[in-house]
């Protein structure tokens, strides 16, 4: 693998800043080393330098920056990460959402950095399988990423037998996949209640529905603070009075912005949109 | 907390025997489900077995059903850790006990997720 030299790592990470406003640190060489090389490979120029040649062009190629985007955005996923915030999620959200929406019967979950779908997919898992009322209700789940490479694996529901290894329970993955050729495929039931749309979490927002529980989980950590801050007011107004948002272990919305009440809830902090 | 890890390959035995190791466990090895029985007679009740599915004298899945027959062994966490990846293969694994299944080949973070999911890591504090 070629390595990355300090100038172009330094052209890269400004390029990222804007075009994405992902922020990547001194010491994440590595990142752009082992993310881009695989990528000016796959696009048929000599290595990393090549690559970052094309970027440096005045005008450069979109589909290349495009790519260049996505390629950086990261996709580190799998079933029930952590497993503590669907614990969270079954003890505790859901049970106050059926409560507080038991009027209109709707759920509306979004999952804002849904990257290859394994977040969204193992929240409807959970609902389907305890809270079988949910079956009469308008449930709603979305799932947005930056990278459109990423939503068309989500829109597929296709997985890798190493990826239904990681964090998937063997009683749901019998119950909710169907072996397609090497790969394991979502039931079409379940696929129902979920959908997946393009948006840039750090560009202007389409307009979105009312949310009663958002999964904003492990990607706040890649924005600088004023774009955080941003990101999370925002997230604020398109969360229900009442509703929960769930960060990363690493992540808060202390000291950042206002209007969010943490709440331990088991091994998990949720944050509440005060009524 | 301990584990015993049931596989005919050698080189597969010492893979598990490192992840498992350093997931905080002592760890017990046997080549097929009979030798894992004869471990467990010599007086080494594990907390989770991790188990191959095609071996030699008796397979996994045997082994899997003498343990849950068994009252002295039926509270072990049993784990298959087999090529075998059919949906049926798998159901019927869990119908005949197995409380967890994991695909070979398989990442570190796959079987770390899966220990985890059975509330088999050792708690932080």
């Amino acid at each position: 693998m070629t390595s990355v030299s300090t100038e172009d790592f330094t052209f890269v990470a400004d390029f990222l800043r804007q075009r994405s406003a992902i922020s990547i640190g001194p010491g994440k060489e590595y990142l752009v080393e082992s993310r881009l090389t695989p990528l000016a490979r796959d696009i048929g120029l000599a290595d990393l330098t090549a690559l970052i040649g094309e970027l440096r062009r005045p005008f450069p190629d979109p589909a290349i920056r495009d790519r260049v985007v996505e390629a950086m955005t990261t996709n580190e996923t799998s079933f029930f990460r952590d497993q503590h915030p669907f614990d969270a999620m079954r003890t505790t959200l859901v049970p106050q959402v059926l409560e507080r929406n038991a009027g209109i019967r709707r759920l509306n979950i979004w999952s804002a950095a849904s990257s290859t779908g394994q977040e969204l997919y193992s929240i409807a898992m959970l609902l389907d399988t305890h809270f079988p009322e949910l079956q009469n209700w308008d449930v709603n789940l979305m799932g947005t990423d930056l990278s459109t490479d990423v939503l068309n694996r989500a829109r597929d529901g296709r997985f890798s037998a190493l990826e239904v290894n990681r964090g998937l329970p063997a009683p749901m993955m019998v119950r909710y996949f169907e072996r397609s050729g090497a790969e394991y495929v979502v039931d079409p039931a379940l696929r129902r209640w979920c959908t997946f749309t393009q948006m840039n979490l750090a560009e202007a927002w389409p307009v979105l529905p009312i949310f009663d529980i958002v999964f904003c989980r492990n990607v706040l950590i890649y924005f600088e603070i004023p774009i955080r801050q941003k990101i999370l007011e925002k997230i604020n107004r398109t969360l229900a009075p009442g509703g929960h948002l769930l960060l990363g272990a690493a992540e808060t919305t202390l000291g950042i912005v206002e209007g969010y009440r943490p709440v331990r809830i088991g091994n998990t902090v949720a944050y509440r949109v005060e009524a | 907390m301990k584990a015993l890890i049931i596989d005919d390959s050698r080189a597969m035995r010492l893979l598990l025997r490192r992840i498992v190791k350093g997931l905080g466990y002592e760890v017990f090895e046997a080549g097929n489900g009979q030798e894992a029985l004869d471990v467990i007679a010599a007086g080494v009740l594990p907390d989770v077995a991790l188990i191959d599915w095609n071996m030699p004298v008796m397979n996994g899945l045997e082994f899997v059903s003498a343990m849950r027959s068994n009252q002295e062994t039926r509270s072990v966490t049993l784990m298959m850790v087999t090529t075998e990846s059919e949906r049926a293969q798998i159901v019927r694994a869990l119908a005949a006990g197995a409380h967890e299944y994991l695909i070979k080949p398989f990442t570190e973070d796959a079987l770390a997720s899966k220990f985890e999911l059975l509330g088999l890591l050792p708690v932080e504090v």
